[in-house]
């Protein structure tokens, strides 16, 4: 197996994606699957080329820095899981003792 | 002739006319939906919204206003594109929430750059289209909204992912869809349900508003019932957009006018790998004949190879996966829809619990497979790797290209498989976009037309035909396609 449910889990946890245990069990055995068929590109040689990042058209330019109005704050909010009217709220995570 | 007749240039033309009023027009096609119903093509029909909107181009006619090149057509729109108040759910869980016990889509506060072109050319958006969530699916039985199903047989898929824009269009719920192709999402679908849908090249459409799924891949793009209306169509969709770095700057072709060119002495490309093992060989004869038909009619034909055909579906899954679970991190029970959090949780037990409830399985599939080969010890051996093989990949169409003028290969190795037939195999569900993604990795425009139908067990089922040209090459590709689609009516 080229990946495990062990490996499963822990990936899951990269991700910050909660996974049943059944989940996991039928996931290994997929991607394990998907992996073993990925293995055909080691056939191909590719040590002298080039990686291509994207395909765009034409070279990405920057943009100039203008300001520009932006969304509405209080429209962006009114459908957020939770919020108050500066901004989206979230359990504590910084630690202040 | 009934308002079920006519295209989406007639429309425009009647409208921008005053010769028929833009509510008779949104009425006819909201009838229709409602009547079609049951393929569950749609997530929500916006029928205030549009009969409002009818009405309003009505009474701008009166007063002398030019309605547009789209005046009064209905647009049924993927349910991955931002329509301002309108819910967008990308056929994901995960975008709605719920309210006094209903699920409620997320209404974004903005419109994609599509929906404000396609607005300012007097078109009406209609509806919002079914799709695999998050554009992830072949069969469009990844939807959290339940499959759509193929309008020629209710017991067969659509395609996907943009299986609802085709199904609708197919059925006469509206003359025009849009869909979005990031591996095959627009032209599969649309060869499974017997219309036209044109992958742009990469960059050639704003993305500005679409959910994204896989960055270097993804493109918005038009599903219709003839050729034409889908040059219309990119017309209004193509263009430079400030908000999307990866749109192109170069100017805008006639698409419309190159489907009058006519195509005698056209060089079309025949790739010998995609007539291979795995295609059909009823549909291999409907491309046959069509190509029969087009050398009696003066284009030549050149075989031509593209050899890494094969590593297509392999380089894909690497790097869309991994470009993916890059881009569905935003979703996290924070900023919009689900949000799963018990009493004292934590933000990391938040965000797992909120997307692990609203992801549904093909989902965390692409999540965890992206993350992994991204993952320490993996990268080179599966991303680096994957990129260098796109090269190779890109570098068969630029040799291809440089003795024809456009490839002609079918769409979809098979007509519409049944519902369920392969949703329990990730990799055989994979292998139906073998023709279509190696395009999509190379960034080169693609079209399916319809050519013909095939008989399986008693139904009558379509197929489509892939054109696909060089980069920035969508005038050959319509010139291309007009041809083929006058072929096919004449037989």
């Amino acid at each position: 197996m080229a990946i495990s449910q062990t490996d499963v889990l822990h990936v899951a946890r990269l991700a910050r994606l909660e996974l049943r245990a059944d989940e996991a069990e039928g996931m290994a055995r997929e991607l394990d699957a998907i992996l073993g068929y990925v293995k055909k590109l080691d056939e191909l040689d590719t040590k002298d080329v080039e990686p291509t990042l994207q395909v765009s058209a034409d070279r990405m330019p920057f943009r100039a820095d203008v300001v520009v109005p932006s969304l509405d704050k209080r429209e962006v909010l009114a459908q957020a899981p939770r919020a108050d009217e500066a901004g989206f709220l979230v359990p504590g995570f910084v630690d202040e003792t | 002739m009934s308002i079920a007749d006519l295209n989406t240039l007639e429309i425009a033309a009647r409208v921008g006319q005053g010769d028929l009023s833009a509510s008779a027009v949104v009425s006819h096609f909201l009838a229709a939906t409602a009547e079609h119903a049951d393929l569950n093509a749609t997530t929500f029909v916006a029928v205030a919204q549009a009969q409002e909107r009818a009405a309003e181009l009505d009474r701008a006619r009166a007063g002398g206003a030019q309605l547009g090149r789209l005046a009064g057509v209905p647009v049924v729109v993927k349910d991955a594109i931002c329509t301002r108040g309108l819910p967008t759910t990308s056929g994901s869980k995960i975008l709605s929430r719920i309210v006094d016990g209903q699920p409620e889509g997320w209404r974004p506060p903005y419109d994609a750059t599509v929906i404000e072109r396609l607005l300012a050319e007097g078109a009406v958006i209609l509806a919002k289209a079914n799709m695999d969530e998050f554009a992830m699916g072949s069969s469009n039985e990844n939807s959290a909204y339940g499959p759509v199903k193929n309008p020629r047989d209710k017991t067969r898929i659509p395609g996907g992912s943009s299986g609802g824009s085709a199904a609708a269009v197919a059925a006469g719920m509206a003359p025009v869809a849009l869909g979005s192709d990031t591996g095959g999402s627009i032209r599969q679908p649309a060869s499974l349900c017997g219309v036209v849908g044109v992958k742009p090249t990469f960059g050639r459409v704003s993305r500005y508003g679409l959910v994204a799924y896989a960055s270097s891949l993804d493109q918005i793009g038009p599903l219709t019932r003839d050729v034409r209306s889908s040059a219309r169509l990119l017309e209004v969709l193509a263009g430079f957009d400030g908000k999307d770095s990866t749109s192109s700057t170069a100017p805008v072709g006639r698409y419309e006018a190159a489907c009058e060119q006519p195509t005698r002495g056209l060089r079309v490309g025949l790739p010998s790998e995609y007539f291979g093992e795995g295609l059909d060989p009823d549909v291999r004869r409907v491309i046959d004949d069509l190509i029969a038909a087009w050398k009696a009619a003066g284009a030549e034909f050149v075989p031509v190879c593209l050899p890494h055909t094969d590593y297509g579906i392999a380089t894909y899954y690497v790097l869309a996966t991994a470009e993916a679970s890059t881009n569905l991190s935003r979703f996290d029970g924070v900023r919009f829809g689900l949000r799963v959090e018990e009493r004292g949780t934590d933000l990391d037990r938040l965000y797992a619990a909120s997307r692990g409830a609203g992801f549904g399985p093909e989902v965390k599939r692409r999540i965890l497979l992206g993350t992994y080969v991204l993952s320490a010890g993996y990268y080179d051996a599966y991303y680096g790797k994957a990129q260098r093989v796109r090269t190779l990949i890109c570098q068969d169409f630029e040799r291809a290209f440089s003795q024809v003028d456009v490839l002609l290969t079918p769409t979809s190795p098979t007509a519409a498989f049944r519902l369920g037939e392969r949703n329990q195999d990730p990799l055989s569900m994979y292998m139906a976009d073998v023709y279509t993604l190696p395009a999509s990795l190379a960034g080169i425009p693609g079209v399916s037309v319809p050519c013909g139908d095939v008989v399986v067990d008693g139904s009558s089922l379509p197929v489509g035909v892939q054109l696909l040209a060089p980069r920035l090459g969508e005038e050959a590709l319509f010139r291309a396609a007009a041809a083929v689609e006058s072929l096919v009516s004449r037989s």
